[in-house]
């Protein structure tokens, strides 16, 4: 399994979507298909909609629901987890 | 362009001011006040300030308001390149956030950063605050083209106890935006689709694209919504309020227009988008319980419209 730890790209505040893409581009693109990857949200207090969106959304477009199983996302606090399924719900609709 | 800066211009009240501003002349702008008090919502500030940024020639009439050091302190003057009164600078810390340019996305992250101790914000009002800030200027960094970005403004109101922003930009403005994926006819109608969750300017299809998912609006319309303050945006011609609500039981609509608003379709155009929003630090509802009825609302919008694209068999 391949862990990206988040805090030390985006800080405390997971927003910049550029930043999102840029990991989603080198990060987890390359590697999703043969492994596993683990988001790590530890030390980060709050994400955007934008920021998940960017993150993770274009993953399940060109690969469908069934890579959703392939993630796992890591110390994310309440807030974090229900914007995380607000973004995977509606690219399941 | 001539602008009035009145005694009172808040979200409740603002109309009159907006209806005010003259856009004809652009390049040059010419600024009076009035003479004895000013009391004015960051967007107005954000709004002037942005007007100085595409003007050659600024001219004004001397402010004699008591209250001219207000502007000084949130940073007008500078824009307007008017000379300083010689007021000492308060230390913002508490109270306020001046005037600011956002170019870009670092500039966005360094404000993010800063805003929270300037505003003095306990964690649970961080959030919203940061959410609203975040997806207003990215907005405008990422869609409006406008080479002087997003201009911001935030101030800290002791008797309402809430915190008020204004955000202007002189781009292309929001119908400009959502018709290049969606047929729009009027600046109020893309408004609408702006407002609504899971329409973007970057595609006509459902889910959007790779960076833009049609939320960004709707989130904070939602969060002005539960918590019963103002939003207020304004692009084109059209205007759109969110107006403040008592009801006790809050429910989100994926159609602006079916929340308790008001709204106008021949102000002066504006070259652009502003978006003011008010944020009560009393009534901020816990943003984990609004993400709950975000959902729900989101989802619902999007069957919705997917069972109006569902074709029917024809019976002849």
């Amino acid at each position: 399994m391949k862990e990206i730890h988040l805090f030390p790209l985006v800080g405390s505040f997971a927003e910049n979507k550029d930043i999102a893409r840029e990991i989603r581009l080198e990060k987890i693109m390359p590697f999703i298909r043969n492994e596993d990857i683990m988001l790590n949200f530890e030390k980060i207090e709050g994400a955007t909609q934008s920021f998940i969106h960017a993150l993770i959304s274009d993953v399940i477009r060109k690969y469908g629901p069934e890579i959703i199983d392939k993630f796992y996302f890591k110390n994310c606090n309440e807030n974090i987890q229900k914007i995380i399924t607000i973004v995977v719900d509606y690219m399941q609709e | 362009m001539k602008i009035n800066i009145p005694n009172s211009a808040f979200l409740g009240n603002i109309d009159p001011f907006l209806r005010s501003f003259d856009n004809s002349a652009p390049g040059t702008l010419h600024i009076t006040s009035n003479r004895k008090w000013i009391s004015i919502h960051p967007l107005v500030l954000s709004m002037i300030a942005a007007l100085s940024l595409n003007a050659t020639n600024i001219t004004y009439d001397k402010f004699e308001a008591a209250s001219k050091h207000y502007l000084e302190r949130m940073n007008l003057f500078r824009f307007l390149g008017i000379k300083s009164t010689g007021m000492r600078a308060h230390e913002p810390a508490g109270r306020f956030i001046p005037l600011m340019q956002i170019k870009n996305s670092d500039q966005l992250t360094a404000f993010l950063t800063d805003m929270v101790p300037l505003l003095h914000l306990e964690p649970k009002h961080a959030e919203p605050l940061r959410y609203v800030v975040s997806e207003l200027v990215r907005n405008v960094l990422e869609h409006a083209q406008s080479p002087h970005g997003a201009i911001i403004c935030a101030q800290y109101y002791k008797k309402s106890n809430s915190i008020r922003i204004g955000i202007a930009d002189t781009g292309v403005g929001i119908r400009a935006t959502i018709s290049r994926a969606h047929p729009v006819n009027t600046d109020l109608e893309a408004l609408r689709l702006a407002l609504t969750p899971g329409i973007t300017g970057t595609t006509p299809q459902e889910g959007g694209t790779e960076l833009n998912a049609g939320a960004g609006l709707f989130f904070v319309k939602s969060i002005a919504r539960v918590n019963r303050d103002f939003f207020f945006i304004y692009s084109g011609t059209a205007s759109y309020k969110l107006l403040k609500s008592k009801t006790k039981h809050i429910m989100l609509h994926s159609d602006p227009l079916k929340d308790r608003n008001s709204y106008e379709e021949n102000f002066p155009y504006w070259e652009g988008t502003l978006v003011g929003i008010d944020i009560s630090l009393d009534a901020t509802q816990e943003f984990s319980s609004l993400l709950d009825l975000i959902r729900k609302t989101y989802i619902q919008a999007m069957r919705d419209r997917k069972k109006q694209r569902r074709r029917r068999p024809k019976f002849v």
